[in-house]
C-alpha cells in the first residue's frame, strides 16, 4: 500500500492539475482524494510536494540489444534503465542478431522480459526476413505472438514495391509499419549532417533530402495503402513539411523525434565526438525550430527515445569507425523538459501526449491514466531539480550519452509500475 | 605547442612562429652537413595508413636531420592487418617510449582522436578529408619566401575542395592573415556553405584572373567512378590549368601544387615547366617546416 501526499497530477487531457493524495493498493489506484489519511503498518507514504505526478512514460523506439548483443546492453539492463527515465512500456527494434523477424524470436524476447524486466516489452517485428529488404517476414504470426508494430529500423526499405506490399499486409493485421526513412544511395558513406560542420571538418556528410524523400514515397504509399504508417526519428524540417501536407490530406501518417533532435544541432560533432554520431545526424538550428513547431502544432505526434545503446569500445574509435546511436531512456524527459517546457515555455500537459497518450493511440495500447481504479502507473517528478549528465550515474549498461556533461532540469525520481515502486527518490529499487 | 592537429585551431601568432623557425631551418638544409642535435634523445615515429612518399619521407628526413631516433611503421606490414584497432597501436606506441607520433590516416579526426587517447605528441600528416597542416605551412613558406609576404594577397584554390585536406588547412590558414581566397572546381567536388568562409569563382578564368597565387590541387580519379566528374579528359578541358586557361594566368603568379601531379588531368606539363610555377620548391621547404614543426612539438618549456 502506497499513499502519494500533495502529488500535482498531470494527466495531459486537461491543461488543469489536479492536486491530491494518491492511494495505491496493490497493483491499483483505489483512490485519489484530498488528505487522504490511512492507518497501516505496512504504508509507504511518498511526500509529492511541489513535483509532478504524470502517467508513467511510453516509448515507441528503443533498442535492447538482446538477443545477440548483449555486450552493449539486454532485456534487463535496458529496461531497467528505461524505469530509471520513467519509461514502464517499451518497444524494443527487432534489429537484433538474429533479428526479430519471426514468432520464435518474439516468443523469446516476450519471454525473458516475463523474467527479468520489471517493465512491459513489447517487440516490434521485422518488415523484411533478415531485415535484407528483400522478402516479407511472418508478420501474422509475429502478430499473434505479440508484437505491436513492425519496422525495418536501423534500414530502410528501399525497393517501393516491397514498402507498399508491407503497408497493405500490416492493414489486415491492424498494425503500424514504422519507417525509417532514409535513401541509401543519398547517405551512402555519410558520417553527419551534409552541411557547415561537415564542410569543416572533412567529414562526409549525409544530405537531408536522404530522409525527406522517402518519407515523401512513403506518404505516397500510405495515401494509396489507407495503411498506417509510422514515420519514426524525424530529423528534418522538409520531411516536417510533407507530414504536415500528408496530415492535411488525410493520409493516415503519423510521426515521431528525438529529444536529440529537439535540442541539440550538427555543431555537437565538433571535435569529433562520437556520441554526437547517430542515424539520422542531428542537423541544423532551422530544423530544431521546426521540429519544435510541429510538437506544439500536433504534426509530431510524440516522442521516441531510440535508445541506442554502444559498448565504450565501439565509440572510442576512428569517427567513421563509431557506431551510430545514443542512451535515451534516462535523458529524455529532463531533455524534454528543459528544451520544450523551460525555453520555449509548452504546457507540461504537453509532454504527457507526446511521451503516454499518443505514442499508446498509435500502438493501439490501452489509454494509461492516473485515475481510480487503473492500474497504478506513474512518475514522480521534481521539476526544479538541475543535474549534470554524468556516465557513472547512467543506469544502462552503455554509457554512450550524446548529453554527458550538459545540465538539465527536471529529474524523474519515483516510478511506479503496477503498483511496485521501480525507482523512489532517485535510487533504483528494482 | 604539443600537437599539431591543424592550423583550424592554431592562431596566426602560431603560425608565425613555426613559419620564422622554418627559415632558420631551411639553412641548415642548405649545408653541407645536414645535422643538428635539436632532437638528440628523442624517438620519432611515423604511422601511415595511405600510401606516400613525399611527406612521408619529408617527414623522416626532418627528424633525421635533427638527430631524432626514427622508426617509420608500415601499416601493410604491421599488426593492423592482425587486426589490432587504433587505439592499441596507440597504446603499444606509448609502450614503446614514443615522443613524437606522426599519423597519415584515411579518416577524418584520426589525428584527433589519437592526440585524446595518448601522452606524446602528434603531428597530423593527413586525416582524412580534414587537415593537412604542414602541407599548409609549408604552402605558406613558399608563398612568403617567393612574393616577401604572406598579407593581403589574392589567392585561388582550384580543383577538388570536397575531399582536399590541403584546401582545407590552406583555408584556415591563409584566412588568418587577411587573405582574400577563391575556390574554383566542378559544382560537385565543392563543399556545401563554402561561400561561408571563402569566394567562389563562377568559371576558371575569374578564379585565376589578377590572382597572386593559384594552388592546383590533385584530383583522384576514383572520383570518376563515384559519379563525381564524368573522366579525366573532360576535367583537364574545363577544369585543368591548361595551355587555354594559361592566358589568363600572369608570369608572376605563383603556381602552386602538393603533389603528386596528374599531369594532363589537373595541370599541363607546359605550365608546370614555368619558373612561377614552385612544385619543387615546395618539396624543400617542407623538410624546414616540417624540422620547425618537431622541434616545438618536443619543447618542453614551450608546452
Amino acid at each position: 500500500m502506497i499513499l502519494i501526499k500533495n502529488a500535482n497530477i498531470i494527466n495531459g487531457s486537461t491543461k488543469d492539475t489536479q492536486k491530491a493524495d494518491i492511494l495505491i493498493v496493490d497493483d491499483k489506484i483505489e483512490k485519489i482524494a484530498p488528505d487522504i489519511e490511512i492507518e497501516n503498518p505496512g504504508l509507504k507514504i511518498i511526500d509529492a510536494t511541489g513535483k509532478y505526478v504524470f502517467p508513467s512514460f511510453t516509448d515507441i523506439h528503443c533498442h535492447l540489444r538482446e538477443p545477440g548483443f548483449e555486450y552493449k546492453e539486454d532485456i534487463k539492463s535496458g529496461s531497467l534503465s528505461a524505469a530509471a527515465g520513467g519509461f514502464t512500456t517499451i518497444c524494443c527494434m527487432p534489429n537484433t542478431n538474429p533479428p526479430i523477424d519471426n514468432r520464435a524470436i518474439v516468443a523469446y524476447v516476450k519471454y525473458r522480459a516475463k523474467e527479468v524486466s520489471p517493465i512491459e516489452v513489447l517487440p516490434v517485428g521485422a518488415i523484411t526476413k533478415g531485415l535484407n529488404g528483400e522478402e516479407l517476414s511472418e508478420i501474422g504470426f509475429m502478430k499473434q505472438e505479440g508484437i505491436v508494430a513492425i519496422s525495418d529500423d536501423g534500414k530502410c526499405v528501399m525497393n517501393a514495391n516491397l514498402m507498399r506490399n508491407a503497408l497493405l499486409y500490416a492493414k489486415d493485421f491492424s498494425i503500424p509499419v514504422i519507417s525509417h526513412c532514409e535513401d541509401t544511395n543519398l547517405s551512402e558513406g555519410g558520417q553527419i549532417n551534409l552541411g557547415l560542420v561537415s564542410t569543416v571538418l572533412g567529414l562526409r556528410g549525409i544530405p537531408r533530402e536522404a530522409e525527406s524523400v522517402i518519407v515523401a514515397r512513403d506518404i505516397l504509399l500510405a495515401k494509396e495503402t489507407k495503411a498506417h504508417l509510422h514515420i519514426t526519428h524525424v530529423s528534418t524540417k522538409e520531411s516536417i513539411e510533407l507530414i504536415r501536407m500528408a496530415k492535411e490530406w488525410g493520409v493516415n501518417v503519423t510521426c515521431d523525434t528525438c529529444p536529440h533532435y529537439i535540442s541539440l544541432t550538427e555543431e555537437e560533432v565538433m571535435g569529433f565526438n562520437t556520441n554526437a554520431k547517430v542515424n539520422p545526424p542531428l542537423r541544423t538550428e532551422e530544423d530544431v525550430e521546426a521540429l519544435i513547431e510541429a510538437i506544439k502544432d500536433g504534426v509530431i505526434d510524440c516522442i521516441a527515445t531510440d535508445h541506442a545503446p554502444h559498448h565504450k569500445d565501439e565509440k572510442n574509435v576512428e569517427f567513421n569507425l563509431a557506431p551510430s546511436g545514443t542512451v535515451g531512456f534516462e535523458t529524455a524527459f529532463a531533455v524534454l523538459y528543459t528544451f520544450l517546457v523551460k525555453k520555449k515555455g509548452l504546457d507540461v500537459s504537453k509532454l504527457v501526449e507526446l511521451l503516454n497518450i499518443n505514442p499508446r493511440r498509435i500502438l493501439n495500447l490501452k489509454p494509461n491514466m492516473i485515475e481510480e481504479n487503473q492500474k497504478a502507473n506513474l512518475v514522480i517528478v521534481d521539476p526544479n531539480r538541475e543535474w549534470e549528465v554524468k556516465e557513472e550515474d547512467i543506469v544502462s549498461k552503455s554509457k554512450n550519452s550524446i548529453f554527458l556533461g550538459k545540465k538539465l532540469f527536471s529529474f524523474v525520481e519515483t516510478v511506479i509500475y503496477e503498483g511496485k515502486i521501480l525507482k523512489k527518490d532517485g535510487e533504483m529499487e528494482c | 605547442m604539443k600537437h599539431l592537429l591543424g592550423l583550424r585551431d592554431l592562431s596566426k601568432e602560431e603560425i608565425l612562429k613555426i613559419l620564422n623557425l622554418a627559415k632558420d631551418m631551411k639553412l641548415i638544409l642548405k649545408s653541407e652537413t645536414k645535422k643538428t642535435p635539436h632532437l638528440q634523445g628523442y624517438s620519432v615515429v611515423t604511422l601511415f595508413y595511405e600510401n606516400s612518399t613525399r611527406t612521408r619521407t619529408s617527414f623522416e628526413l626532418a627528424a633525421k636531420f635533427m638527430s631524432a631516433n626514427t622508426t617509420s611503421i608500415s601499416v601493410a606490414t604491421s599488426s593492423v592487418q592482425k587486426g589490432e584497432s587504433l587505439l592499441d597501436t596507440v597504446r603499444t606506441l606509448e609502450a614503446l617510449k614514443t615522443d613524437v607520433l606522426i599519423v597519415r590516416h584515411s579518416v577524418s579526426g584520426a589525428a584527433h582522436f589519437i592526440a585524446k587517447n595518448c601522452s606524446f605528441s602528434v603531428i597530423n600528416a593527413g586525416d582524412g578529408m580534414n587537415e593537412h597542416p604542414t602541407q599548409a605551412l609549408l604552402d605558406m613558406f613558399t608563398i612568403r619566401e617567393r612574393l616577401g609576404k604572406l598579407e593581403k594577397l589574392k589567392i585561388a584554390i582550384i580543383g577538388d575542395i570536397l575531399h582536399s585536406r590541403v584546401a582545407r588547412s590552406n583555408i584556415w590558414g591563409l584566412k588568418k592573415f587577411e587573405n582574400e581566397v577563391t575556390v574554383y572546381g566542378p559544382r560537385t567536388l565543392l563543399p556545401p556553405f563554402i561561400d561561408k568562409f571563402v569566394n567562389v569563382a563562377s568559371s576558371l578564368e575569374e578564379a585565376v584572373c589578377n590572382k597572386d597565387v593559384v594552388i592546383d590541387l590533385r584530383i583522384q580519379l576514383e572520383r570518376q567512378k563515384r559519379g563525381l566528374i564524368s573522366s579525366k579528359y573532360e576535367y583537364y578541358e574545363f577544369f585543368g590549368l591548361n595551355e587555354d586557361i594559361s592566358k589568363f594566368i600572369s608570369k608572376d603568379t605563383l603556381i602552386m601544387h602538393p603533389g603528386p601531379v596528374n599531369r594532363g588531368v589537373e595541370i599541363s606539363s607546359e605550365i608546370m615547366n614555368l619558373p612561377n610555377c614552385t612544385i619543387e620548391e615546395q618539396v624543400t621547404n617542407g623538410i624546414a617546416v616540417r624540422m620547425a614543426v618537431l622541434y616545438l612539438c618536443t619543447r618542453k618549456e614551450v608546452n
